[in-house]
């Protein structure tokens, strides 16, 4: 076993130790905390690289015969022992763990130095870093974890820490409430996760996923879940899968669980970009790839229908292009900057499922790590925006921030051109043209593929309008602040202070801008159809560069790049033209569709749908449950403790008027008895020693008797 | 009269004014006096009965008494101890007094 697979756990428990410690220091030791987070991340880094290299090596120095698939080790100990059996936790170095692993670190890393200047004036500096790095640990435990059950731990931990960073600012309503709605919304789908985790530990008798032949992500148990069938005919196999799946639901945001990610909005922006865009709801996606032979395990039933397809994969087919074009419709009628990008995460986090729904693994993987880092320079950049608008976030108030802050337009202008698809040197072209590949070649249904070309328009379409509304026009942050500002003494102190012009954020913020922008271009050209290096790399087959490939799918890369070009210059025409000269001046869209632009500005009422579907139902059986408790159970407790005094009363009476007298007799005749017989014991001694002398006497008297008897 | 029944008479009369004194007497030490009286009335009729007996060539009767005396020695020691003790702690050795014992 090589060093890193044995020592591949220092990795998560880095920034766990960091966490501890910055949670023990005081509030001052500011640089320290940041020093000691970023430290963490930056060895987890160098760590990453050497498990990645690890990973890369293994088929050059063929190790791997051919056909053996991709490199594997596994490293397994004994965790807790219940009845017979023991729980084993375990780790795994395979491609699909290296390549998150150094993606997690780097992205966490840069975001980690973004947060000290985008933290710099927040007085829980601490606090924001302990959370942060506890996030990072859990994150890569979910990562390495070869086992379901500490995949599970970490998965919650993550959970946890999403809650924390989104009600960062607790004192927030908006903010207490969005971090409430996250964490019992992806609770709902963790419900699905735990039954699916005891249900496959019930059918196979492990958790562990590889384990040299037997785990349950190994044939043989997959072999005996797919034979046996459950509840409504469906194999046991696709009925775990199905659980799982929701966990992956709740957490990557997918149609019906999406509701709380755009609200996690709330939290410091660095948090948005970090675990609410590249790595914490990639975790649902890298769940389904990381259970993909459960998922992708065709069922084996008796009644002769062979299923050419797993279900289950058509099941995260549909969700996943349902949801890529749902949440892109929805991004194109929102105002806030960060929602915009948050229903963009959604519409994204779709593609992912979908690609693993169409193509396997690799096609979903590849979106999900190009994304990462496209996103996250999409976040930082608002965060950067955001920054230097005083803590505007609605892009009506923004415009001709180019003029201000060029750096930052030009890392957000390569970020939405990588969001939007656009062709050959940005990577997010190429990551979406391979899932709409895959999905084209899909011989359930081309519907997922219309969707998704859909979804794409959609998508360039509101990525330039909101740069648009950003960047370009004249700056309208200064109306209404300046009419404000007359009536408040306070806008006018500020005012004073900065004259409300946007500014240039500091080099801690635009270096990792810069450095997240060359990846978000570079990183494409790893798993074009020429050279799909990344695709081979996961599946562990050697790859050759072959441009013929390209003109292979040269058709349908046009017709994305179509259909790309359309949605900007759509976007263009419709908001770059003509710039909106007010902030509260009507969207082009809503002049032209007033109904539509409502329905899809209100997120098609699927907010107020819950509120008066679940969230009436629920309340209604919390008041239902309280009723009972207060009335009917609290009732008869109520009524047998009644019982209860009453017979001790009963007792009472008894004991004190019939019971008592008896016994206190007794005692009394006891007591005087003893009184009386205690007076002879009187204490003079001489007095004592009479009663001998004339005992003595008596006894010589009736000897004395006796012998004259 | 036999010297053993004369030497029984004495040794009662001794028992008697030994007793008598124990009993009637207040003061602490002067009971303390009839108590060795008594005993000696009891070693008296030791020597009498081993020296008028049917082996008076084994010494057991001196034996006794020699023991005896010993122990009348120990005997007075303790008791005018404590005799000591209850005058300091009672400023009294009027036995009628002190009735700790009581019941």
């Amino acid at each position: 076993m090589i060093w890193i697979v044995k020592n591949l756990w220092l990795i998560p428990v880095l920034p766990l130790v960091a966490a501890g410690i910055i949670a023990v220091h005081k509030q001052a030791a500011r640089k320290r905390a940041a020093g000691l987070a970023i430290g963490s991340m930056a060895i987890g880094f160098l760590l990453s690289l050497c498990a990645f290299a690890a990973t890369l090596n293994h088929g050059k120095q063929g190790l791997a015969r051919v056909g053996e698939g991709p490199f594997r080790e596994v490293f397994s100990f004994n965790w807790i022992q219940f009845g017979g059996q023991w729980m084993s936790l375990g780790w795994i170095l395979d491609p699909l763990t290296a390549i998150m692993l150094v993606m997690v670190t780097f992205v966490g890393m840069l975001i980690f130095v973004f947060s000290v200047g985008y933290m710099a004036h927040d007085k829980n500096f601490m606090r924001f870093f302990c959370f942060l790095a506890l996030f990072a640990s859990g994150m890569l435990g979910v990562v390495i974890a070869n086992n379901l059950l500490l995949l599970f731990i970490s998965w919650e931990i993550v959970g946890l820490t999403s809650y924390l960073l989104i009600g960062f600012w607790y004192h927030k309503p908006s903010a207490a409430a969005a971090a409430k709605k996250a964490f019992i919304t992806t609770r709902i789908g963790d419900l699905g996760l735990l039954l699916g985790m005891v249900w496959l530990y019930a059918q196979t008798g492990t958790l562990n996923f590889y384990d040299g032949g037997h785990g349950c992500m190994e044939k043989t148990a997959l072999l005996k879940m797919a034979t046996e069938a459950t509840v409504g005919g469906f194999a046991v196999s696709s009925v775990i899968g199905f659980l799982i799946f929701l966990g992956a639901v709740g957490k990557s945001g997918q149609v019906p669980l999406h509701v709380w990610l755009p609200d996690a909005m709330e939290g410091p922006t660095p948090v948005s970009a970090l675990i609410h865009a590249a790595t914490m709801v990639a975790a649902g996606v890298f769940l389904v790839a990381r259970v993909f032979p459960l998922m992708a395990q065709t069922p084996i039933l008796g009644h002769g229908i062979m299923l050419d397809s797993s279900p289950m994969l058509i099941v995260v087919t549909w969700v996943g292009a349902i949801t890529a074009i749902f949440a892109a419709t929805i991004a194109v009628a929102q105002n806030d900057i960060k929602r915009i990008l948050a229903y963009s995460t959604v519409s994204q986090l779709g593609y992912m499922m979908m690609g693993i729904g169409v193509g396997g693994v690799a096609v979903g993987m590849f979106h999900l790590i190009t994304h990462a880092f496209f996103k996250a320079l999409l976040f930082l950049g608002s965060a950067s925006v955001i920054h230097g608008c005083h803590e505007e976030q609605d892009v009506r108030k923004m415009g001709g921030l180019k003029k201000y802050m060029p750096v930052t337009f030009a890392v957000y202008a390569i970020g939405m051109l990588a969001l939007a698809g656009f062709p050959l040197f940005f990577s997010g072209f190429w990551s979406k043209d391979e899932i709409l590949h895959h999905a084209h070649q899909w011989p359930i249904s081309k519907i997922p593929f219309y969707l998704g070309c859909t979804g794409a328009l959609f998508t360039a379409f509101y990525m330039t309008r909101q740069v648009a509304l950003v960047f370009y026009g004249r700056y309208r942050g200064h109306e209404d602040s300046s009419s404000a500002a007359h009536s408040h003494s306070h806008a006018a102190h500020s005012s004073a202070s900065h004259n409300h012009d946007p500014h240039e954020s500091p080099a801690v913020m635009t270096v990792p801008l810069m450095i997240l922008a060359g990846f978000a271009m570079v990183l494409g050209f790893v798993g074009t159809p020429a050279w799909p290096w990344f695709d081979g790399y996961l599946t562990g087959e050697t790859v050759h560069l072959d441009f013929a490939k390209l003109g292979e799918t040269a058709g349908l890369m046009s017709v994305s790049a179509l259909i790309v070009i359309t949605g900007i210059s759509l976007g263009v025409f419709l908001y770059g033209k003509r710039q909106r000269q007010t902030a509260a001046e009507k969207d082009v869209l809503e002049a032209a569709q007033p109904a539509l632009f409502k329905l899809l500005q209100n997120k098609y009422y699927i907010d107020e749908l819950y509120e008066a579907t679940i969230i009436r139902f629920n309340a209604f059986a919390a008041w239902l449950c309280d009723f009972a408790d207060r009335w009917i159970f609290g009732g008869v407790v109520l009524l047998v403790s009644y019982i209860t005094v009453g017979l001790a009363w009963l007792y009472r009476l008894t004991d004190e008027n019939y019971v008592n007298f008896a016994f206190d007799d007794v005692c009394h005749g006891l007591r005087s008895g003893g009184a009386g017989i205690s007076k002879l014991h009187h204490g003079r001694v001489q007095t004592y020693l009479r009663v001998i002398g004339v005992a003595l006497v008596v006894l010589i008297l009736l000897l004395v008797w006796g012998h004259m008897v | 009269m036999t010297p053993l029944q004369a030497c029984l008479l004495v040794s009662a009369f001794l028992f008697a004014v030994g007793f008598a004194g124990a009993v009637t007497r207040r003061h602490a030490i002067l009971v303390l006096i009839g108590i060795e009286l008594m005993l000696n009335a009891a070693n008296l009729n030791f020597i009498a009965f081993w020296r008028f007996g049917p082996h008076p060539e084994a010494l057991t009767g001196i034996l006794f008494v020699l023991f005896s005396m010993a122990l009348a020695g120990a005997e007075a020691a303790v008791g005018l101890a404590l005799v000591i003790a209850i005058y300091r702690h009672k400023k009294t050795s009027n036995l009628d007094e002190v009735k700790e014992l009581q019941g």
